[in-house]
């Protein structure tokens, strides 16, 4: 069914549409939209057999959802930033223990400065914890990978992050085709967990393993984030058969047949690089883009099989590797056979920063001249750098840096 | 400790000193902008200087208040401004130390350190501005919200019993306990001189509506009213008297005699102080 709904609203339909068990959340900006309407379907009875729990924290919104799921229940929660961070001893603990929970995160930057607007930097922090990662390009697609991620989850056993970002999907107001429940029961057929409360065997999960064994259990988690690369693919095509639009799965290649320059992104910024792509494909420009779907795993082949033809490529990501660069790019460079000077790292868009198409065709333009540095900064204002650090070459007492910025820009702290 | 004094013959401070240029962002008929308001005032009856001062949030709509006065401001991460301030007065015994909070921000993501704060006694003035809502995510149940208040996310209400904060920070170890009404500034700014003059770990619940998401707290002005006894200095009957109290009390409700935590180095603990403290 076709509907204009809000990006969170369609999560929630499709969280819902997944019968969930037990729902556990504490509101954080950008995500709380969706809890709310899942909130109101348990109440209203729409979402049957579900109990949604207000808990006092992210970290216990996640604790939450491991006893839930640890007991045989499909679990879901939503996060974003901060709340993301809080939950993090949680997040490690529900993937080794195999717990396949769903858990949106609506991307959002991470404080200090204390910020609300998109970037990936909340859900790159974890991208190691044994999650399978998913990223949305757009609220269709957020939809779906709801509906794939819980059945990825449970068939491996391993919880699942669908990340969507903050604002720019979970506020915008998209046309989505909401799937029935006929359909969705179709192709999710009910949680047949691993554990369960067995009164004939009863066991106590959080074992302590020590040196004989730990390494094995952790070889186990990632064994089974190699066998998700395998399966993935699969049931993007099973999921276009039985819904009829193509979502999901690894990657997705635009443009990429002949281009020798492959833009590598995560989420919403595709459809700007796309319309910019189809502007320099105008003026015959050799040029295409790749999206990552699917991160964690990362699909190591499929992007080296992609990037194959490609003489230099450019990763546009919304994150920092502190005194590093890009952690997207660092991914991208262990997939491409070529030299690793030929990978550019740009990070774009921190903390909510507009990418338009005037900068990334800016940045495209400069990567084709040779110009283009191996790490760079979109549209950083070099000019606010250089006065802070004027400021701390000249006094020891330079003050805290985000509010000697603020005040060099005549903004106002408090507004927020 | 507690009170302090400028030096003799400084001019006083009137409350607009302690007040930035920054506009707060608080809807319009936000309680926040009188217990502002009462920040100030008790600060300059402190005759206090904002130098002297510090005032430390987590995060959320009550949060805002440092960027909101001329003292040092310190605006953290959600749930922690308690062990913040906690670092701020150890390293620097000689400030005052206010902490901003809400009942989101204090009482549930960061209710832990409400009650380690409290048995630690440290002299700090923990000021939360409770609306019984989270306001700054717009409008979701808090500890402190009713069982029955229909929102989004738990149509219907919660079910859950509030939160008794007061109570808890009595077992908890807490030396002072207020409890204040955004809309007497002038009676809350007494509270918060009194709460700041009183050693130890002094704890001001301030009622302050949510106009946005609970305009019915508007009615708060009618059900308010001053504590029917004077402060006890007895945490049994404190207890038994926080317990039953119909959550409009407004006043000191307890004082307690436990010396503030001492310094490891020149400190002034005694044998009589410690032993004081087993009997609080």
């Amino acid at each position: 069914m076709l509907k204009q709904i809000e990006g969170s609203q369609a999560v929630a339909q499709a969280v819902a549409l997944c019968r969930p068990e037990v729902i556990c959340a504490y509101p954080i900006s950008p995500q709380t939209h969706i809890v709310e309407g899942l909130g109101e379907m348990v109440k209203s009875g729409a979402l049957a057999r579900c109990e949604f729990i207000n808990v006092e924290s992210e970290f216990a919104a996640m604790s939450v959802a491991i006893g839930a799921a640890a007991a045989g229940a499909r679990a879901y929660t939503a996060t974003a930033s901060q709340g993301l961070l809080y939950m993090a001893e949680a997040v490690f603990n529900a993937s080794g223990l195999g717990l396949p929970i769903v858990m949106t995160v609506a991307n959002r930057a991470i404080g200090a400065p204390i910020n609300i607007w998109n970037d990936h930097t909340d859900a790159m922090s974890q991208r190691d914890c044994g999650w399978i990662q998913l990223f949305a390009e757009n609220n269709q697609e957020a939809l779906d990978l709801h509906i794939q991620a819980f059945r990825l989850g449970e068939e491996l056993s391993l919880p699942v992050m669908v990340c969507m970002d903050g604002f720019i999907l979970t506020h915008a107001y998209e046309r989505v085709d909401l799937p029935t429940q006929e359909q969705v029961d179709a192709w999710l057929p009910p949680f047949e967990p691993r554990q369960v409360l067995d009164p004939a065997e009863p066991v106590s999960i959080g074992a302590m393993v020590g040196p004989e064994a730990f390494m094995e259990v952790r070889y186990l988690a990632h064994a089974k984030q190699m066998r998700a690369l395998e399966l993935i693919p699969g049931w993007a095509d099973e999921f276009r058969r039985a819904f009829g639009r193509d979502s999901g799965g690894l990657l997705h290649s635009y443009r990429t047949e002949d281009a020798d320059t492959i833009v590598v992104a995560l989420g919403s910024v595709l459809g700007t690089i796309k319309d910019t792509i189809d502007e320099m494909r105008r003026d015959g420009v050799k040029i295409g883009v790749l999206g990552i779907t699917c991160f964690r795993p990362w699909p190591l082949a499929a992007v080296r099989a992609a990037l194959a033809h490609a003489t230099r490529v450019v990763v546009i990501e919304k994150s920092l590797a502190v005194g590093l660069g890009g952690i997207v790019t660092s991914n991208v460079r262990t997939s491409y056979g070529g030299s690793a000077d030929a990978v550019h790292a740009v990070i774009a868009g921190l903390g909510g920063r507009s990418i338009t198409r005037a900068s990334l065709a800016r940045v495209f333009a400069a990567a084709l001249a040779g110009t283009l540095e191996p790490l760079s900064f979109l549209d950083l204002d070099g000019a606010l750098v250089e006065r802070a650090l004027a400021r701390e070459r000249e006094q020891r007492r330079s003050g805290p840096i985000a509010e000697g910025m603020l005040r060099d820009l005549g903004v106002v702290a408090a507004r927020i | 400790m507690g009170q302090r004094v400028n030096a003799p013959g400084a001019p006083m401070l009137a409350p607009k000193d302690f007040k930035s240029d920054y506009k707060p962002v608080w809807c319009p008929g936000c309680g926040d902008y009188s217990v502002l308001s009462a920040i100030t005032k008790a600060l300059a009856m402190l005759a206090l200087k904002p130098e002297n001062v510090a005032v430390v949030s987590g995060i959320g709509c009550s949060s805002r208040i440092p960027a909101y006065t001329t003292c040092y401001g310190f605006h953290g991460v959600h749930g922690r401004a308690l062990p913040v301030a906690t670092g701020l007065k150890a390293a620097r015994p000689d400030l005052t130390v206010l902490v901003a909070s809400g009942d989101g921000d204090g009482y549930s993501i960061g209710g832990n350190h409400f009650l380690h704060a409290c048995r630690r006694n440290l002299d700090l003035t923990y000021i939360v501005m409770d609306n019984h809502v989270y306001g700054m995510t717009k409008g979701q149940p808090s500890p402190t919200t009713e069982p029955d208040w229909s929102s989004k996310l738990a149509p219907g209400g919660t079910g859950l019993r509030e939160f008794h904060p007061l109570v808890i920070a009595l077992a908890s170890g807490a030396n002072f306990i207020a409890r204040a009404y955004s809309g007497d500034p002038n009676g809350c700014a007494a509270l918060i001189a009194e709460a700041v003059r009183h050693p130890g770990f002094s704890f001001v619940e301030v009622l302050s509506p949510c106009v946005t998401f609970r305009p019915e707290q508007r009615e708060w002005k009618t059900m308010v009213h001053p504590a029917p006894v004077a402060a006890t200095d007895d945490p049994g009957r404190a207890a038994r008297r926080l317990m039953t109290d119909d959550g409009f009390n407004v006043g000191v409700l307890y004082k307690g005699k436990r010396p503030a935590y001492a310094r490891a180095n020149g400190g002034n603990q005694t044998v009589e102080a410690l032993a004081c403290q087993f009997r609080a």
